[in-house]
Parts: C-alpha cells; structure tokens; sequence
C-alpha cells in the first residue's frame, strides 16, 4: 500500500466512522438513562432528508444539519412520548418508528422529487483543515481536513464523558439508568432525565444522517442510513458506554467499511455484495468477542412507572 | 424487557385491534390531507386494490399476505417466548436461497420429494440464521434485538451476492436466478387464481401453534417463560434456555419457509430485494394479533391488503406507496398506546376500589 493509498484509506475510514460515533455518541447517553433507542435508524434518515431540505431551503449545508438535528429530535420525541412517557415497550416502539421514518422520509421523498428518483445535487458541507494540524505526515489530512460535523464528534467525546461521569447531572443520569428506583427516592425526575437524554441522542443521530446527506453522499436516497442506527447501537455496546470508547469504535467500523471501496480499488477479485456485508459480519465478530467483561445499565430497557 | 406485550383474551386483543386501525386510518387520513393529498379518493383506491372483487382479493391481496403470515408466525412464536426475533426478514432470505438452491440442483426428482426438500431445506436454513444470535444470547448473554438485525443485513447481501455470483442465470444478464423446474412449482390453492397452496400450508402452521400454545406442556413453557424466566425457572421448574434455544431456531425455521414459500409459489426465481420488509411487517402483523396465531391470519390479510391496495393508491391517486410504512407504524404505535391506556385505566380502578 503506498502512501497516497493509506491516506486515502483513512481518510474515508475517517469519513464513515464519523455519523456511526455522532449517533453512537447520543445513544450512550441515552442508555446511560435506561433507555434503548432502537428507533435511531428513523432519526438518522429524518435527519438525513431534514438536512437536505434544509440545505435547499436555507441554501447552505450549515443550516441544513440544524435543520437535520431538529429532524432526529422531532423522531426521537415521537419515541419517547409511547417508550417513556406512556411506558411502552421500548424495543418495539423503536421498531414502529424506525419504519415510520423509513416510511415517512420516502414519502416525502417520492411526493417531493418524484418515485423514479431524480438525482438530488444538494449544497454540500466541505471540508476545512484546521491549520497545523492538517499538515502532521498522513494523519494529518485523515482526521484534520474533514466536514465539520468531524470535529463535534471529536469535541463530544470529553464532553460527553466529562458531564456523564463528572458532574451531578451525569450522576443522576447514570442513576437513573442503574437504579430508578433509588434515583427517584434521592429526589430525581427519572422519566424527566430520560426524556432529556432520548431527544439529545434523537438530535445527534439527525447530525449524522445530515452528515451522510451533505458531508458525504451530497445528495438523498431512500434508505440511504442502511442500518447505520443498528450498527450505533452495537457500537455503544463495544464502546461499553464510554463516549470516548465510543468515538474509537466507531472510527474502527469507518475502517471496516473503507476496507470495501480499498480492496476494490486494489482490484481484489471478492464480489462487492461481500463487501457490502462485512461491516455487518465484523460488528457480529466484534460483540461476539469482545463484550464479554462489559455491563449495559442494569434499567435498560426497562420502562419507568413514577411512584406518586 | 418480556411481559409488557403479555397476551390478552381474545375478545380484548380484537377490541384493542379494531381502535388502533381506526386510529391509524384517521391519523392516516389527515397526515394525506397535510400532504395535499384527498384521502377519499386514497381510500377508494385503496379498496379498489384490494378487495375491489373477488379474484382481486384472492389473486393480489390473498397471494401478498402469504409471506406476512408465515413471517408473522414465527414473530409471534419468538416474542411469546419472549425471544425478540427481530431477525424473520435474514431468515427469509436465508431460508429462500435455500429453497431455490434446491431447486435448482436437484431439478430432476419428482415434486413429491422436491417441493418437500425445498422447505425443509428453507427451515434449516432459517434456523440456522437463527442460530448465530440464539447462541450470542444464551452462551455470551449479547441481546439478540441488535444481532437479529445485524443477521438481517447479512442475509440480504448474501441473496444480493447469490444473484450476482453463484446462483446467477444462466446467460449471466440479470441479478437473479434461473427459473425453477415446474416440479418445484406450488400448485393452486383455489383454482384459476394466483393463489398457491403455500396460503394452506401457513394455516396449518397457524392451527399447529394455537395448539402448542393451548394444548401442550411445551406451549405452556414458552407462555410461561415469557412471562419471566426467572419464575419459570423457580416455580415451574423450566430451563428457560432450552425453552428459548427450541423456540429462537423455530421462530427461524417459519421465518425461512416464508423465503421458499414465495419462491416456490409466486416468484419461481430469486431476485435481490425479493421481501419488501416483510420480516419487519410481520413484527406490525404479530403484535396487531395480539401474539395470537389465529389472529395472525387475519392481520396478515390485513396487512396484505394494505400492500395491495398501496399499489392501486400509487397509480390512481399519485400517493407514494411508501405511505404503507408509514401506516405500518402507526398500527403499531396505536396498540402500544391503547395497551397502555387501558393498563393504566386497570391500574386507576384497582387503586380506587383501595380506598
């Protein structure tokens, strides 16, 4: 592999793995809650179509990825009211609304651009090396010169450790992830707590899917999240609800499915279809491997009757 | 995470069923009309497009519910158990290359021993797509929600790669397969109808599990550790894995007839993107049931409506036709939501008659 190659590889393993650890990032702190958002697909493509609107109406993609965080929120909301507030069955709940966002963004696709798919050309979200450390020998250009949306994931990651495991709302978060039982008796809204953090992960799943439309794809297409939400989701379990664990997680599946368009270009006589599962393959090698040690929320998943 | 979806009576399970279609149809409906869309006119060719006549009905509406009711038994089946198999559609490919593998090796046996190699052949196969998260769930205790849909993935780009690579035509043209022998074929069902005799061989399955569940030690197993495996374990003196380890590959073993089923009845070929998202459907089509099999067969048909009829909406009214997922959901979050409102009017009584 020469140097230009290498670059290149991690460049777009970079590229790939950032929407995976914006959704993965929300989605830890939504579990750290209790709550299991299986409905992450739905706001990834709202997200993903609310940003390319967005960006064709505001005529910028930096309005568009608000536009597509609102889009992920709003997803998530529809999600928390049933899987929270009414207390149904959160695996379920995300189920019918990974659909209904499917469903609904194709929906409005179709009626928008019409059912035989037009090429959509959207405002795209360029580039922007960060001077200095762009020119450090091949990393540099892979993780400095990216879309924006790169450095929030970098930037979330202590952030987001710092308020789960050092401030006092992240100890009311985790507590009412392990206990809500006791958190409650200490004096903690607990559906309050998870509804806070069900939106945050909702809105950072809308970030990704507005990154796939404008940082990556610059254009939409039905279904273009692929099972990007699912694979957060195992993400978080190998990241063991640690932001920042999170962050390495998902830069590696980026490699993972770099690896696809690499050995392609390398000429590797291997179907493209085996590519397209190896992503998928290696998340299924990954949990089966290296979760062993690790523990989800002891509450997770598990809905929350207030005790009045 | 078991007991929140806890079978009710079946008069209750209908009741809460027919409130959460009309709450989707209403909600529905004015989602069409934000849309600029007139949901008369949707609704009529709707109906039109599904039961608009009787050779509509069996021929389209009938043929596309088959798949949802072999995929919605084996949802049911597994969510009983409290197994969340969210993995039918992986296992309905598998269990389709499967099938049409078969079919297309052993083109010369007779359709007395072809047709019933190529389903056992699909069950197998489905089972074993099934297995890899079973295992996972009971040897290294990773939820098998995640891993189901991972399955699914995998098992979509392995069709994909089947119709591309080994199991591609014979002129090496078009992303599917050859098409099968005529012995491998499904007869009719009703004759001078679309409708093949895959329809009778799901509500045998459907009849064979209402029995399990009502009549049988093992059915009360699965019922029981569904409930709470735990208590199943210490009261019931129940191994909660092995209960789960039979049901999960089952659940599978269903799931795959449905791939084969479609090939052998319907499609005579397998093509990439041969489901339209029946393995996630059949998760609308189960709950919507109420867990029950006997009343899988109606939402299936439901729901099978629903498909047919999408069509019709799409080439009289304009409407996409993914409007269907949307309607999906929302039948699924009406029952939710009416499960919990009648729970929390239960609980409101039990509490008032306290005091």
């Amino acid at each position: 592999m020469s140097q230009v190659e290498l670059v290149l590889f991690l460049e777009s393993a970079v590229r790939l793995g950032i929407p995976l650890a914006l959704a993965a990032m929300g989605e830890t702190l939504t579990e750290r809650s209790g709550v299991i958002n299986i409905g992450l697909e739905g706001s990834i493509i709202a997200g993903a179509l609310g940003g390319a609107l967005g960006a064709l109406a505001f005529e910028g993609a930096g309005l568009g990825i608000i536009a597509g965080a609102m889009a992920g929120l709003f997803v998530a909301l529809i999600f928390a009211v049933f899987a929270i507030s009414l207390g149904a069955d959160q695996i379920i709940t995300g189920t019918a609304v990974t659909i209904g966002g499917l469903g609904m963004t194709g929906a409005i696709y179709q009626a928008q651009f019409g059912a035989t798919g037009t090429e959509l050309s959207l405002p795209t979200l360029a580039p922007v090396a960060i001077p200095g450390l762009s020119e450090i020998p091949i990393v540099g250009t892979a993780f400095f010169a990216q879309a924006p949306t790169a450095y929030l994931a970098y930037v979330m990651a202590p952030i987001a450790w710092y308020v789960i495991f050092r401030t006092a709302w992240g100890l009311e978060l985790r507590a009412t992830g392990e206990a809500p039982a006791a958190a409650e008796a200490a004096g903690v809204r607990v559906r309050r707590v998870r509804f806070v953090a069900t939106l945050f992960g909702g809105a950072m799943a809308g970030i990704a899917g507005a990154h796939l439309a404008l940082a990556h794809a610059g254009t939409f297409a039905e279904n273009m999240s692929a099972g990007k939400g699912f694979i957060a989701i195992a993400v978080v379990v190998l990241g063991r609800w640690n932001p920042v664990l999170v962050l390495f997680a998902a830069l590696f599946f980026g490699a993972a499915s770099a690896l696809q368009f690499f050995l392609q270009a390398l000429g590797f006589d291997i179907a493209y279809q085996i590519f397209l599962a190896l992503p998928y393959v290696l998340t299924l090698a990954a949990l089966a491997g290296w979760v062993g040690t690790s523990r989800a929320p002891a509450a997770l998943a598990l809905p929350w009757e207030p005790h009045r | 995470m078991s007991g929140g979806i806890a079978p009710a009576r079946a008069r209750e399970v209908a009741l809460l069923g027919f409130g959460a279609v009309a709450l989707t149809l209403g909600a529905g409906g004015l989602l069409l009309l934000a849309g600029g869309y007139d949901p008369g006119a949707a609704g009529a060719a709707m109906l039109r497009g599904s039961v608009g006549s009787w050779n509509t009905f069996v021929s389209i509406t009938l043929v596309r519910s088959v798949p949802l009711l072999f995929a919605g038994l084996a949802v049911a089946l597994a969510f009983r158990a409290g197994v969340w198999n969210i993995g039918a559609e992986g296992q309905l490919y598998a269990g389709a290359i499967a099938g049409v593998w078969v079919a297309l090796t052993f083109d010369g046996f007779p359709t007395l021993i072809l047709i019933p190699a190529m389903l056992a052949m699909s069950c197998v196969a489905g089972a074993a797509w099934a297995l890899i998260p079973t295992l996972m769930r009971l040897r290294l205790g990773i939820g098998e929600v995640i891993t189901t849909i991972l399955m699914n993935f995998v098992g979509i780009y392995t069709a994909a790669w089947m119709v591309h690579g080994p199991l591609q035509e014979e002129r090496g043209i078009f992303p599917q397969t050859d098409r099968i022998v005529e012995a491998a074929r499904l007869p009719s069902f009703i004759p001078g109808t679309r409708l093949h005799l895959g329809f009778a061989l799901g509500l045998v399955i459907a009849i064979g599990l209402a029995v399990l569940f009502r009549r049988t030690r093992f059915g009360f197993q699965i019922r029981a550790v569904g409930a709470s495996p735990e208590a199943a374990a210490v009261a019931g003196r129940i191994e909660p894995s092995r209960v789960i380890f039979i049901t999960f590959l089952a659940s599978g073993a269903i799931a795959g007839l449905a791939g084969a089923v479609e090939v052998s009845g319907l499609t005579y070929a397998l093509y990439e993107n041969l489901s339209e998202g029946w393995g996630y459907t059949a998760i609308a089509v189960a709950l919507l049931a109420g867990l029950r099999p006997g009343g899988v067969v109606v939402t299936a048909i439901f729901f099978g409506s629903l498909r047919a009829g999408a069509g019709a909406m799409q080439r009289d009214a304009g409407i996409p036709s993914a409007w269907v997922d949307v309607v999906e959901a929302l039948v699924i979050l009406g029952v939710l939501g009416l499960e919990r409102v009648r729970a929390a009017r239960i609980v409101t009584d039990i509490r008032e008659g306290d005091s």
